[in-house]
């Protein structure tokens, strides 16, 4: 089985192709002019993940929404469930930068951080 | 009056660096005019990654960057106002600002720096066809409701024009149980970076529909349903092309221009290809004492790019305070086949310094050089492998290149 990709890791956007087997074992990456496009293709097939960023719900602040990432990249296929995580949440400020929101979040190993500070603020 | 050193317009990435750099400098009276109710300007609502990994070594979202900037803006007790909207300034450096504690209010600068960033074209800017109806929005006007107000635009959503905003928005609204049905883009190649286009598009199985463009929007009184069709080499509609999307929103993410509407009052001349001031390599516009930055005065497609081009500024704008040296000679800097613009247009005859040139070439180039031409005779050429119109271009020269130039600098680019 061939499968094909774009490498995004600098802006040549070299076309890889993929060679699997039945097994989903990696034969053969060509189409890349530097090992860096075969690390992606390996990575990106066997386990894409991606770093997840959103809103949740903040009570007391300047503005609605908090801003939240996740501290590391996720599994791509978990960022619904993770959406889903952060629609139930609601908090209060201050929050600072880089606080802790949700550890774990739906136990893929990484953490909803804020992604800034928000005070108490009271309109006046 | 009050009288400022540096009165600093716009309190988004440009700003606040061109600040913390004038102070670093030795400036010590410096005010920011912010119109919005916190510093950080357009970075607060960009809320996915990407951003910082220039100027802080990390990847950053863009309220991450912000609360960088923000936190040394307030480390080192920098004034600013908020809420506050400059609504005029002079040749002589006064400046009116309006808010609702003080009123209007003159105050009087050494130096201004203009930090304003830029504005969305619209559909007016490109006059798409079709009936006059709601549901349509610019991608930054939607992205600005969905992060900070929490209000979802809509629930399908068809995107023109495949800039990095749009591509950025297409996944935000997925991710928040939007469908969005495609992408149209005019150019034959697309305006975003490829890790938008992958993540953003190919993550969710969103068409990107390459030399198509809108050619008609239906509805009663929002929009219901938008036809695109490809176009050819003439960007002239393909006949039989066409295809109908059901959608209730339209977002556009057709450029970005420099917010100059604070530049007529000064008599501070602009440039036809940047649509922002034109500048000299100390970043001066053609009013002497009022230089401006960031997206205001070009568009960039990286803070990290803005915010080490304010940094320059702010250092500038301090030595020019500090001992400032007239130079009316000046060399004019013209882009060429291949360049859409250059920037600084303008160069003093005696540099004190190297000089970075900015540059955005006219379609993608793939095995080429830049060449630098004062007359006919070419004085500096550089190779490149890949140059794309979406991604800015900067090549420095030195000093000494510069100041043997005897007519003037030329730019262009060819394919090898
Ligand atoms: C919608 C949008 C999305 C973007 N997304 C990205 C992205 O994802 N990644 C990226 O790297 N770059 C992005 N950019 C580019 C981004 O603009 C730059 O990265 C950078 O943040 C621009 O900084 P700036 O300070 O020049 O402009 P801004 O951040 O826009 O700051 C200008 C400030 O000036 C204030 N102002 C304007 N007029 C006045 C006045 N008369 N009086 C007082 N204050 C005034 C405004 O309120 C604003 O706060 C985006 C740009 C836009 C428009
Ligand atoms: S394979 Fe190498 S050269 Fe090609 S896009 Fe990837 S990193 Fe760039």
């Amino acid at each position: 089985m061939i499968k094909e990709l774009i490498c995004i890791i600098c802006p040549m956007g070299c076309h890889l192709q993929i060679e699997m087997d039945d097994m989903k074992n990696i034969n053969l990456v060509t189409g890349n002019s530097c090992p860096r496009g075969e690390k992606y293709a390996c990575k990106e097939l066997i386990h894409p993940e991606r770093i997840l960023t959103s809103t949740v719900r903040i009570e007391g602040a300047i503005h609605p929404m908090l801003p939240v990432m996740t501290d590391k990249a996720v599994a791509k296929d978990k960022m619904f469930d993770v959406m889903k995580k952060l629609k139930e949440v609601r908090i209060k400020a201050p929050v600072k930068y880089e606080d802790i929101i949700i550890e774990n979040v739906c136990d893929t190993g990484a953490n909803i951080i804020a992604s800034r500070s928000m005070d108490k603020y009271e309109k006046l | 009056m009050v009288n400022i050193d540096v009165a600093v317009i716009g309190g988004g990435s440009a700003g606040m660096a061109a600040a913390l750099s004038a102070k670093e400098n030795g400036v010590e009276n410096i005010l920011i005019l912010e119109q919005g109710n916190e510093l950080g300007g357009i970075l607060q609502q960009c809320i996915h990654n990407g951003f910082g990994l220039q100027v802080y070594n990390e990847e950053l979202t863009g309220p991450s960057f912000a609360q960088k900037l923000i936190d040394e803006v307030n480390n080192n007790n920098i004034d600013y106002r908020l809420e506050t909207t400059v609504i005029s300034i002079t040749k002589d450096k006064q400046i009116t600002y309006v808010n609702e504690k003080e009123g209007y209010v003159s105050v009087k600068a050494k130096s201004i720096i203009l930090a304003c960033g830029c504005y969305e074209r619209n559909r007016g800017a490109i006059s798409i066809p079709g009936v006059r109806v709601k549901g349509i929005y610019t991608a930054g006007e939607a992205q600005k409701l969905l992060n900070i107000e929490n209000i979802l635009v809509g629930k399908r959503v068809f995107i023109l024009g495949s800039g990095d905003i749009g591509l950025i928005m297409a996944r935000r609204m997925m991710l928040e149980g939007a469908k969005v049905l495609g992408v149209a883009e005019i150019m034959p190649y697309s305006n975003g970076l490829m890790r938008n286009i992958v993540q953003c598009l190919k993550d969710f199985d969103i068409p990107l529909y390459l030399s198509h463009t809108i050619i008609d929007v239906q509805g009663k009184e929002h929009v219901e349903k938008i036809t695109i069709g490809k176009v050819d080499k003439n960007k002239k509609l393909i006949k039989g092309t066409e295809k109908d999307f059901w959608v209730d929103t339209l977002l556009l993410a057709v450029g970005l221009i420099p917010e100059t509407s604070l530049t007529q009052t000064a008599g501070i001349q602009l440039d036809a290809h940047t649509k922002g001031p034109l500048v000299n390599d100390r970043f001066e516009t053609t009013v002497p004492g009022i230089y401006a930055c960031g997206n205001a005065l070009h568009v960039h497609d990286l803070v990290d790019f803005v915010t080490m081009e304010s940094k320059l500024v702010g250092r500038f704008v301090a030595e020019d305070i500090l001992s400032y040296t007239t130079t009316p000679n000046l060399i004019n800097v013209f882009p060429l086949e291949g360049v859409n613009y250059v920037l600084p247009q303008r160069l003093n005859k005696d540099v004190k310094e190297k000089v970075t040139f900015y540059f955005r070439v006219n379609k993608p180039y793939k095995e080429s050089k830049v060449e630098f031409l004062d007359g006919d005779r070419v004085i500096k050429s550089v190779k490149k492998k890949y140059m794309l119109p979406a991604n800015m271009e900067r090549i420095t020269l030195k000093k000494d290149e510069i100041n043997n130039i005897s007519f003037d600098l030329k730019v262009r680019v060819s394919e090898i």
